[in-house]
């Protein structure tokens, strides 16, 4: 038996949450939490040190009999593309505490409690090679995230969070349900590997893929179940959006590459054709939303949706690069647009306000904050250089390949991206000054510029030297795709 | 030939990036600062110029720094081509460092650090293109251009500048994030690479021709810095920035930078055998010569100098891109020696028109009357770089416009023959006026009674060495390569051949 390192990571999390629970002051919670996400990012960056890139077989692999009477084991492991989504994970899970440091002045206590049980039930997503254990985290993300947003969220953060469980819990029961028609015809089996190697029928296959589209349609979240989106991420406070647009958001793509893809390769091919017609829509729909928008928070919001149709759409373009550029387009989602988010909550910190029209000339009162603004705005709009002009060069060219028409569709919604994020930054950061002169700007201090950092570094590493990230998930990916590709078309 | 492998390539772009970090740090230091920019300038020129002799005797220069993703490097190539971009821009750097320095320190301008380090960013940017071994990097470097000049386009950060400057960012970014994007993503599915290959990356692809003639368009249009209307406007507004940035980056680096991508898309992305096999060659050549007369009809309708010599950039661009389109031998020597005729004209014309703000005040043409008797130097400068622009020998201009003649009439193409000739009557029609106006002009009077110049008047208006200095360097430079055009010609025919 080797040393379990992904139940610690997973459990390390809960374990600084239960320490946290005995702590009475607000500081030293506040730094135990950052200690325990420093800690377990430290973790992931060794399990990616001893991370053997030429394989596609499951590394790490714990396995214990959990409910033996109905096949369900405690099984963790990752291959390669888990293992980019763990360690964004623990990244953004260190970015949120940074970013809750005085954001978050009640209950500060639960506050972190609950962040470190998201990160931990995050991770465990990620990690599990057991469908029940995978549902069981799936499910359990929903209770932090619902109080985070519930209890420490915005004017409207009631509304906001019960519309994030409601479509959230219907697409699970859907997925649920998905859940045990597949343990039926998958050989009376939760192990996700074993499930992967089985062949199920085609009309069973159609089946499983709409129910387990409509789960993860809505965490993706795809047009048109993306309404709960911009209420939930607006209301958020800052380290909540974080984490809904960094990897909350990746699950339902995660979930498309750990289930749809491989257990039901003959309905992906099938239905591909739909599903970037879908991510098109996504974009360009998203885009357009984002252009109508004048708070900062929302514009945001609704660009997700267009970067996430990116994502789908080179999933579902169902070659190399597609796959390639959309895992590493999360990936680069992720970083960037909980950067974004990182750089609303600063900036309402300070103002209070999130309406662009009340800002301007950011640029004088807050050089720093605006330099740095600029390299993320410019990264979420795909500038060569950046990381997610790789993603996108590498989803669109796999999307041209799969389908012109949609390529054509996602490049419209790439010069809509330019349109609302340089229009904004115009707006916020450029101009005749209008905030500096009503407001007292202090730009960034060493706290938040170590949360900022970090994610500044991926950008350009991501832009200009992306092949440490590709090459992590190379081979998982082109095992996928071969294995997509071979049963596809065995019909 | 073997490439010769050397870190020279890098060094020329790192020696303008290090000078803006140098200029950045020096902030407070004002001598020492503006000391940086030429020095920096001489040096970037000095490694450009020791990399001559390899390209001239028909070798590159290769520097391969890292793979970006399967197909794309990100590496260097010095060829003849980029060379003759890299030359002129690292040359009149000097000459449009020492300018700035006057002009800036003349007009009292505030920001002049920001504005030296974006300079010097800009050079970084546009030798970096220069360089690029394939579309990647050349990219990278144009996306940079685009950025860095920006600052430098709204540097007065007034009601105009910001408008200005928003233009110039919505064109650029707005093509290169749509079309360019689309255009780079269909060449990787295409090629599965985007590097430069002589005779084409695309020749022996077998994407359908109706595809091949969209990514083509994509790229033409997407080069947005190139200027072919419609994606012009731009340019014009840009004249917002102070007169060194029209005069460097509005004539030559930045707008060179579209043209030099737009002759990579023919040489050597797509190949002059492609391009023709579609019927891509002629359909350009009528759509620049468009752009060729109607942009001359607008600078005759300018008073703004700046503006006027704006459009006229913008036609002349297209010179550039119609010898490449022609598809004859000559012609495309003729339009890639374009590159240096008209940087070393139009750079000239532009620090002319700064000079004369500098020292009047001035900026619309009617207004200059008789001002060549108080600044002969400068109004003879801009005399000189009209004819060049005009094409009288022994002029610069002179050389590609004859050899573009000569090459219309080889690919048997009268058509654009007549359009050469109409548009350089209408150059004609729209500098010597300048010209004319400037010496002959009656100056406005002045007031009789106290004797102190009253507004308009051209009494206290005299050279600043500064400013004068380099603009008759240049004014120089056009006559030297109308007289001497062997080291352009080479390369030219170096990347024909």
């Amino acid at each position: 038996m080797t040393f379990p390192l992904l139940s610690l990571i997973v459990f390390l999390p809960v374990a600084g949450a239960a320490v946290l629970m005995f702590l009475r002051n607000d500081d030293a919670v506040r730094w135990t939490a950052l200690g325990v996400t420093v800690l377990d990012l430290a973790l992931c960056i060794a399990m990616l040190a001893g991370f053997d890139t030429t394989t596609h077989e499951m590394q790490f692999t714990e396995r214990r009999p959990w409910v033996p009477a109905l096949g369900i084991t405690y099984a963790l492991g990752i291959d390669g593309i888990s293992a980019l989504f763990v360690f964004l994970t623990a990244l953004l899970g260190l970015i949120c505490v940074l970013a809750s440091w005085v954001a978050i002045d009640r209950k500060v206590k639960a506050f972190m409690v609950s962040l470190l049980g998201m990160q931990a039930l995050m991770l465990g997503v990620f990690c599990a090679l057991d469908l029940f254990l995978f549902y069981v985290f799936w499910e359990a993300m929903l209770i932090p995230m619902y109080l985070i947003i519930g209890v420490w969220g915005g004017d409207g953060r009631v509304y906001a969070a019960f519309k994030f469980f409601l479509y959230t819990l219907a697409g699970s029961l859907l997925f649920l349900i998905g859940v045990i028609v597949l343990y039926f015809n998958g050989g009376e089996t939760f192990d996700i590997l074993a499930l992967t190697a089985q062949d199920l029928p085609f009309r069973v296959q159609s089946w499983l893929f709409f129910a387990f589209l409509v789960a993860f349609a809505v965490k993706v979240p795809m047009v048109p179940v993306h309404t709960w989106l911009p209420d939930a991420h607006v209301q958020a406070p800052t380290a909540g959006s974080i984490i809904l647009a960094g990897v909350l958001l990746k699950m339902g793509a995660y979930g498309f590459l750990r289930f749809s893809l491989p257990m039901l390769p003959e309905a992906s091919m099938y239905y591909s054709t739909l599903m970037l017609a879908l991510s098109a829509l996504a974009i360009v729909y998203g885009g357009l939303l984002a252009l109508a928008q004048d708070d900062l928070k929302k514009l945001v919001a609704y660009s997700s949706i267009s970067h996430m149709g990116f994502v789908t759409l080179g999933i579902f373009a169902l070659n190399l690069r597609g796959l390639e550029g959309g895992i590493l387009q999360m990936f680069n989602h992720g970083v960037t647009t909980g950067a974004l988010f990182l750089f609303v909550g600063l900036i309402y910190e300070r103002t209070h306000t999130r309406s662009i029209a009340d800002y301007g000339g950011l640029m004088k009162a807050a050089p720093v904050y605006t330099a740095f603004l600029a390299l993320f705005t410019l990264s979420s709009m795909a500038l060569p250089g950046t990381n997610s002009f790789i993603g996108e060069l590498l989803v669109l060219s796999g999307g041209f390949a799969a389908n012109l028409a949609a390529g054509a569709a996602a490049v419209f919604g790439a010069l809509l991206g330019a349109a609302y994020l340089l229009g904004m930054y115009g707006k916020v950061a450029l101009g005749p000054a209008s905030v500096g002169g009503r407001y007292k700007i202090r730009d960034v201090n060493a706290r938040e510029m170590a949360a900022i950092l970090p994610l500044a570094v991926f950008v350009l590493w991501v832009g200009l030297y992306p092949k440490p990230f590709l090459n992590v998930i190379d081979v998982s990916v082109k095992h996928l795709l071969a294995h997509v590709q071979s049963k596809g078309s065995g019909q | 030939m073997d490439p010769v492998i050397s870190i020279r390539p890098l060094l020329a772009v790192a020696v303008a990036g290090l000078a803006a970090v140098a200029v950045l740090l020096l902030n407070n230091r004002e001598k020492l600062r503006d000391i940086v920019s030429p020095l920096a300038a001489t040096a970037m020129f000095a490694i450009v110029a020791s990399m001559a002799p390899t390209v001239l005797a028909g070798g590159t220069v290769d520097l391969r720094l890292f793979e970006i993703l399967p197909g794309i490097d990100f590496a260097f190539r010095v060829d003849a081509l980029g060379m003759v971009f890299a030359t002129v821009s690292s040359l009149l750097w000097i000459a449009a460092a020492i300018y700035s320095i006057g002009y800036m320190r003349h007009l009292n301008e505030h920001a002049q650090t920001r504005f030296f380090a974006c300079f010097a960013t800009s050079l970084a940017a546009a030798v970096g293109g220069a360089f690029a071994a394939n579309l990647f990097t050349l990219v990278i470097f144009y996306e940079v251009l685009s950025l860095v000049t920006y600052p430098l386009v709204y540097h007065h950060e007034d009601e105009e500048g910001w408008a200005g400057s928003r233009k110039y960012l919505v064109y650029l970014m707005g093509a290169s994030k749509s079309i360019l994007l689309a255009a780079l993503a269909l060449t990787y599915h295409i090629a599965g690479s985007l590097d430069f290959v002589a005779g084409g990356l695309l020749a022996g692809s077998n994407a359908s021709a109706p595809l091949l003639t969209v990514v083509y368009f994509c790229y033409l249009f997407g080069f947005a810095k190139a200027a072919v209307m419609p994606m012009h406007a731009w340019l014009p507004a840009a004249m917002v920035a102070p007169t060194p940035v029209s005069a460097l980056l509005h004539a030559v680096a930045v707008v060179k930078m579209g043209v030099f991508c737009v002759l990579r898309l023919v040489f050597h992305v797509f190949g002059t055998g492609l391009v023709n096999g579609l019927g891509l060659g002629i359909a350009t050549a009528y759509l620049v010569s468009f752009t060729i007369l109607m942009a001359s009809v607008y600078a005759l309708t300018r008073d703004d100098l700046k503006a006027r010599l704006a459009y006229s950039t913008v036609s002349q661009l297209s010179y550039i891109v119609l010898g490449a389109v022609l598809l004859s031998p000559v012609a495309m020597v003729g339009g890639i020696i374009h590159i240096a005729a008209h940087a070393f004209s139009k750079i000239t014309l532009f620090f002319c028109a700064g000079s004369i703000y500098c020292a009047s005040g001035k900026r619309n043409i009617s207004d200059m009357a008789g001002i060549g008797r108080r600044l002969p130097w400068t109004m003879g400068a801009f005399f000189v770089a009209s004819l060049s622009m005009i094409g009288v020998p022994p002029t610069a201009g002179f050389v590609s416009k004859w050899y573009l003649a000569l090459g219309s009439v080889e690919a048997g193409e009268i058509a654009f023959l007549v359009v050469l000739l109409a548009s350089s009557i209408l150059n004609a029609a729209y500098f010597l006026p300048v010209s004319y106006v400037a010496f002959f002009g009656a100056e406005a009077p002045e007031s009789p009674a106290s004797g102190s110049p009253v507004p308009g008047s051209t009494a206290t208006v005299r050279e600043i060495p500064m400013v004068t200095i380099p603009l008759v360097a240049t004014a120089l430079l056009s006559v030297l390569m109308g007289v001497f055009p062997g080291y352009f010609l080479t390369l030219a025919e170096g990347v024909v051949r």
